[in-house]
């Protein structure tokens, strides 16, 4: 049986808490462990973010400094000084000497201090200089929040100064959905979770002794469509993450109900199924349930995917003999080819801004994630080193992407730049995480 | 088909396999009259529950594949004859048909892949006279491997459909 709940029960949250430390064991650890530097790092541009400074109140459970180091390291566009290598702490501007970090060829200085405001609120003031032209660049004071919400804070405070310096909008406050499972054999059990794009916060969305798969956010971020066994057979559920209420969409009692995907507007999930006889693409009206059918092959037609116009959808199809991406109208008509190397391509995933398209492509025994351009003409390049990597899930500003990898018999994931030099793996200390989403961008 | 004619073929796809020849070998003789009085009920050549434990042929469940195939090998078709005329002596009996696929790929595209081998087996069975409304076919994609290491050994395990019967 799965229950849908609204917080993650302690047993598991312990188990969670593993894989948070072994994620972000420290910025030393993780950059020995857990990030690979491939090279060409030398184009990060380096970053100082000075510990903030703490006036008043009891001490925090969270290094604001911390966060956000993590975050610009994570990205491959920064490169953050080491917090052991920090030898001044001014945490205002006017006590910057410029001299001592132009020394440690920082481009960037960020300082700040958290005050304690009462009633268990804290208020982040933080400033951000260029250093060799000694200017300001921001300087901000966020809103109150929980204490227990500094790290939400500290990655708002990131997308801010990653928007600043890079142009694009930061998608450091984002959640990640994806699959964990734990134990063996009939003992297995299967949890959908929710958690902030650096690992933290895990919170359990579902669980189930069957298999659970295929998660996917709503453009608001408020619910989760995803695939579940729970019946026996497969069947596609939407769930509201904060209420934990779930509706049945998908339940037809022969074949599979697979592959949901969210529409750009909300309105409509693509989906897979094969009541028909054989497995075929589906366009399911969320308001009405009207089902309309989109492909009709003998082939495996899967993993759909819309294009952020939501005029057309790219998916999975084995007509060819092996599976490619192919792109279909989303209001129907005959699918186009669209990837041309390697012997395989599936489970594709689109950019906000369709330029790029993720996939897995398989050579020979050798599965690893590729990004074709459509911007370039379709050349593609290789963002993992597989053998066996999957499930690519772009961050909604593509300055990321998460996949599925494993390692041994251990399902993990990486978080990594849309350039493939800065790699991090999640892992879960005790069974196998799988399956990774990225959520779109927040509202406040 | 006449029943003589298909337990002959059923016979003849048994030919060589000791595997599933018990039953075949039974059916032709008259009722065994010199028998001793300690026998068995007399066998009329149809399958029962009991020979699901027992018969050699029935007792294997599970049909394997080749990489990215859904076609039946041929050293499988002598188990689809057995469960096929299984189904035949058993008019209320059901199998569910698990289809599985090995580690590479997506999971959903191979969902698709282990449906389709389901497919290929509920197809074969039919073939040998077992009836579309004893079969069903589920697909687990690769959510339930039986082995987890990531070498052809292990994936020619997982790539299988196995046999399950819901009502005997």
């Amino acid at each position: 049986m799965i229950k849908p709940m609204r917080k993650s029960s302690p047993s598991f949250a312990a188990i969670l808490l593993a894989v948070v430390a072994l994620f972000v064991a420290g910025p030393a650890a993780a950059q020995s462990l857990n990030v690979d530097i491939v090279g060409g790092v030398k184009t990060a541009t380096p970053i100082v973010v000075v510990p903030f400074a703490q006036a008043g109140g009891a001490p925090l459970s969270t290094d604001v400094a911390d966060v956000m180091r993590n975050d610009f390291n994570r990205s491959g566009k920064f490169r953050s000084l080491a917090k052991s290598d920090i030898v001044e702490f001014p945490s205002k501007g006017s006590d910057i000497k410029f001299a001592t970090w132009r020394l440690l060829k920082q481009d960037y200085i960020v300082v700040g201090n958290v005050a304690d405001v009462g009633n268990g609120m804290v208020q982040v003031e933080y400033e951000l200089w260029d250093v060799n032209k000694q200017q300001s660049l921001l300087h901000q004071q966020m809103p109150p929040a929980p204490a227990g919400d500094l790290r939400g804070v500290a990655h708002q405070i990131a997308d801010i100064i990653y928007q600043k310096i890079t142009g694009v909008r930061g998608a450091f406050w984002t959640r990640i959905a994806y699959i964990t499972a734990v134990g063996l054999g009939n003992h297995t059990t299967y949890s959908l979770i929710v958690a902030d794009s650096d690992g933290y916060n895990p919170q359990v969305v579902a669980r189930s002794k069957e298999s659970l798969l295929t998660p996917a956010w709503s453009p608001d971020g408020r619910k989760l469509a995803y695939v579940s066994f729970e019946s026996g057979n497969s069947s596609i559920y939407v769930q509201d993450i904060t209420t934990g209420s779930r509706q049945l969409v998908e339940s037809h009692p022969r074949g599979i109900n697979g592959a949901p995907a969210w529409s750009p507007d909300g309105s409509k999930l693509a989906v897979a199924l094969s009541y028909v006889g054989n497995l075929e693409l589906f366009v399911l009206d969320l308001a009405s349930r009207r089902e309309t059918r989109l492909t009709n092959s003998l082939s495996i037609d899967t993993e759909p995917v819309w294009a952020p116009d939501g005029q057309s959808i790219y998916f999975t199809s084995d007509r060819s003999g092996r599976p490619q991406i192919y792109q279909v109208p989303a209001s129907g008509g005959t699918p186009q080819r669209i990837s041309f190397q390697g012997q395989s391509n599936l489970n594709a995933d689109v950019s906000y801004d369709g330029k790029q398209i993720a996939m897995v492509q398989g050579n020979g025994n050798v599965y690893r994630i590729a990004i074709m351009d459509r911007s370039l003409g379709d050349q593609v390049r290789f963002l993992s080193p597989g053998p066996i990597d999957e499930s690519p899930s772009f961050a909604p500003n593509a300055s990321m992407l998460l996949y599925a990898a494993t390692e041994g018999r251990r399902g993990v994931l990486y978080a990594v730049s849309a350039d493939g030099l800065v790699r991090q793996r999640l892992v879960l200390s005790d069974g196998d995480v799988r399956e990774p989403a990225w959520g779109p961008f927040r509202q406040r | 088909m006449n029943k003589t004619v298909r337990i002959a073929l059923v016979a003849l796809l048994c030919v060589g396999a000791a595997a599933c020849s018990k039953k075949q070998e039974v059916k032709p003789q008259p009722a065994p009259e010199q028998a001793a009085p300690v026998q068995a009920p007399v066998s009329d050549g149809k399958y029962t529950p009991a020979d699901l434990d027992t018969d050699a042929c029935l007792r294997q469940r599970v049909v394997y594949f080749d990489f990215d195939k859904t076609e039946i090998k041929p050293e499988f078709q002598q188990i689809m004859a057995c469960h096929a005329k299984y189904l035949q002596d058993r008019p209320t009996s059901h199998i569910r048909l698990e289809g599985n696929a090995d580690e590479r790929g997506s999971r959903e595209y191979n969902l698709g892949l282990g449906e389709r081998r389901g497919n290929a087996v509920s197809d074969a069975l039919q073939a040998n006279g077992g009836s579309a409304s004893q079969l069903e076919v589920i697909s687990y994609g690769k959510e339930k491997p039986v082995c987890r290491e990531h070498n052809e050994d292990c994936w020619s395990k997982n790539r299988r459909v196995e046999i399950v019967y819901t009502a005997q």
